[in-house]
């Protein structure tokens, strides 16, 4: 039984807006853990798959590419390539096998970062097993994100932090990688400790944040906000409609507003 | 010829005083030695079994680095960098079934024929730098140093990557003399530190560490330099813990090789970074009035 | 203790496998010693490589796995460039290593039993070659 045909009765469980099959949309078959399904081409492989009557209680989040929930390993007819990518990102192609890895597990070392500085013997210390990676950089082509897996975990062994640190920013915690290495290394959770130890003791602290933080803690603008509470829902709106602006395009520096008492 | 410069992780780090020192003497003998931009860790110990490919991908990787940064040679300060990518370099450049196999498995990269040569530093030093050279540049002789020479094992094992014919090494001896000191031969010269038995079975590793620096000591050496951050712990590191346990019979200084050419050439404490070596070294120098 | 050898012990498998994995003729070795005069850990071992050879030669797979003289090997090739008949007595060493590490995914140096504090003192190279050696 061709899935298009059943198309009618699978609206009733299928989820998300595009669920509902166009008329005229094209369909096209894909494979999801085995099993054939016609679905609409244009869909993403999340979409997709509740079209074809999934529902997702783990496996999907933010829907927008960011929250690393819905990792997805599939191949393509023909080609022994693994492929890797997000479900809520990936739009289906014909003839795709695919399964949801939605969660790998892997090491966590427990630390407490105030414990602990910015050194390389600490993440030696916590993840040893960093030193089995044998550079077959499979990580890196298992990541969704592009991110240059190998090229962290040496700057990790090099014991270069803030490198590691730059290298994996754009990295979801998907955990793909994990699921590919050799060496059983749980690479995002130890560049996520290299972020962490960057942010808290390498990068340059904002000093302006700092003192805004020392002015709100002082009390600087508790009557501002009180007034503010006690406002009526008019005098808020009129407010809100006459609050002075900067002008669009004013350089940066140099607006300021008459009253800077609270700048 | 180009020749790019191959660091490995521990000099990024623990063995800062073997590279910082060897980067400053070159600079000071105006040779240029540009780093490799993008590598990844070598793999240390190359592996033996034939069916094994995957752990041979590490350093065949860092040559296809090289090579694309436009090298015909990369040279190494690590001793164990040094065996591990040129045993790799052999395999690309000799079996052709291996070539092949892991060639095709780093298929997102260029492939590798063993274009590249693999060079030790001292051998690097001596054939395009040339001791007189060294002799000219050197403004603080080590004059009255007796200096044991300790090659341990990746420098001259197996045969077909040894830096010079076994049982003949002469570079060591040569460099010492070019500095102004006296090399001291003695019999464990190449007789293993333990390597990474000491995480193994330190016991065996602290034993063997100590015979050796017993045996340096017998032909009268004041200290010894070796080219190995993993020899460097096991002679240098431990040494309190050896004569504690009374394997060792008193404490001896031990140096990377770059940091007495550093000194030679009269260079800073940024360069020589005694700093990371243990006290005895740099109390042993300001014996020998080489340092203030 | 006497070790039995007879047809029933001989593992012929063993022996080919060891034989294909190292890439070295074990039958070449005549027990001259020279190994273990040249091997550092010679006399830290149960078993000393000479006579590890032999028992390759039986194919004596139950010995030969319960030995842990291979585990303090260092790899550090003085048998091998000293052997008067060519073998390449490390790769042997390696094979041994290997037909236990891949046969049980167990590990012979535990990473999360390692002293914290030699962990952060080892320069990196010894971390990666003792998982290269010892772990599977
Ligand atoms: S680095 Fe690993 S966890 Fe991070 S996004 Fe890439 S595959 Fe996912
Ligand atoms: S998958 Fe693991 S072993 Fe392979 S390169 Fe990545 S971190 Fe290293
Ligand atoms: S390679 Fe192993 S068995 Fe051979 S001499 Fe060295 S430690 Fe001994
Ligand atoms: S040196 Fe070679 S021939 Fe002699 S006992 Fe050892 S392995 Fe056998
Ligand atoms: S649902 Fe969050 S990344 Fe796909």
């Amino acid at each position: 039984m061709s899935q298009s045909e059943s198309t009618p009765k699978k609206t009733q469980i299928a989820t998300g807006d595009r669920a509902i099959l166009p008329k005229g949309a094209k369909t096209i078959p894909i494979f999801i853990m085995g099993k054939q399904y016609e679905v609409p081409e244009t869909l993403t492989i999340m979409k997709a798959m509740e079209f074809a009557g999934f529902q997702f209680l783990r496996g999907a989040g933010c829907r927008g590419g960011i929250c690393g929930a819905c990792p997805t390993v599939y191949r393509m007819p023909n080609d022994y390539k693994i492929h890797f990518g997000l479900a809520c990102q990936t739009v289906v192609e014909a003839d795709m096998y695919l399964a949801q890895i939605p969660f790998y597990p892997a090491n966590r070392a427990v630390y407490k970062l105030e414990d602990i500085e910015a050194r390389p013997d600490m993440i030696n210390a916590l993840y040893p097993e960093l030193f089995r990676c044998v550079a077959c950089n499979n990580c890196t082509k298992a990541c969704p994100m592009n991110v240059d897996v190998l090229g962290y975990i040496s700057a990790l062994k090099q014991g270069d932090i803030a490198r590691a640190a730059e290298i994996s920013f754009d990295c979801i915690q998907c955990g793909m990688c994990a699921s590919r290495c050799m060496g059983e290394i749980p690479q995002y959770h130890i560049a996520q400790l290299a972020r962490r130890m960057y942010g808290k003791y390498i990068m340059p602290k904002a000093e302006h944040l700092q003192k805004r933080v020392d002015e709100i803690n002082a009390g600087k603008y508790d009557g501002l906000l009180e007034k503010l509470q006690k406002m009526s829902h008019e005098e808020l709106e009129k407010l809100y409609k006459e609050r002075e602006r900067e002008p669009d395009l004013a350089p940066n520096g140099t607006w300021v507003p008459q009253d800077a008492q609270y700048l | 010829m180009k020749v790019t410069y191959y660091p490995g992780c521990t000099l990024k780090t623990k063995a800062r005083n073997l590279e910082d020192s060897a980067v400053a003497s070159m600079k000071a003998l105006g040779v240029e030695m540009e780093e490799l931009t993008r590598w990844n860790c070598c793999g240390a110990v190359h592996s033996l079994a034939d069916d094994d490919l995957i752990h041979q991908v590490a350093p065949v990787r860092d040559l296809i680095r090289a090579m694309e940064q436009g090298s015909d040679a990369v040279v190494t300060l690590c001793s164990m960098c040094y065996n591990s990518l040129a045993r790799a370099n052999l395999i690309m450049k000799n079996d052709e079934v291996k070539r092949k196999t892991i060639n095709d498995f780093m298929d997102e990269e260029k492939d590798y024929h063993g274009e590249l040569e693999v060079l030790h530093f001292l051998n690097f030093i001596r054939d395009h730098v040339g001791w007189d050279k060294v002799r000219e540049q050197v403004k603080v002789p080590l004059n009255d140093m007796k200096v044991a020479m300790y090659y341990g094992c990746t420098l001259v094992r197996p045969g077909n990557v040894s830096i010079e014919p076994i049982g003949d090494t002469k570079v060591m001896g040569e460099f010492l003399e070019a500095l102004g000191a006296t090399p001291v031969d003695f019999p464990m010269a190449t007789t293993c530190c333990g390597s990474y038995q000491i995480l193994g079975n330190p016991e065996a590793a602290l034993d063997v560490s100590a015979a050796i620096l017993e045996s340096a000591l017998a032909r009268g050496a004041e200290a010894v330099i070796l080219s190995c951050p993993l020899c460097e712990y096991n002679l240098a590191k431990t040494q309190g813990q050896l004569t504690e346990k009374q394997k060792l019979s008193k404490e001896v200084p031990v140096y990377y090789f770059t940091q007495l050419l550093a000194l030679a050439l009269g260079l800073d404490s940024e360069a020589c970074r005694f700093d990371l070596n243990d006290h005895n070294c740099l109390n042993f120098l300001k014996s020998k009035s080489l340092v203030a | 203790m006497p070790i039995e050898i007879s047809e029933k012990t001989i593992k012929r498998d063993f022996i080919e496998k060891i034989i294909k994995l190292s890439g070295q003729d074990i039958n070449q070795c005549f027990q001259c010693g020279t190994c273990v005069g040249a091997c550092p850990m010679s006399d830290k071992v149960d078993t000393v490589p000479r006579k590890l050879m032999r028992m390759a030669q039986y194919g004596l797979e139950g010995p030969v796995g319960e030995s842990q003289a291979y585990w303090t090997c260092a790899s550090c090739y003085s048998c091998s460039v000293n052997c008067p008949r060519g073998i390449d007595l490390a790769r042997v060493m390696e094979a041994f290593r290997l037909l236990t590490l891949r046969k049980t995914n167990e590990d012979k140096v535990k990473l999360s039993e390692l002293p914290e504090e030699l962990v952060k003192d080892l320069p990196q190279i010894a971390m990666v070659s003792c998982f290269r050696k010892l772990t599977s």
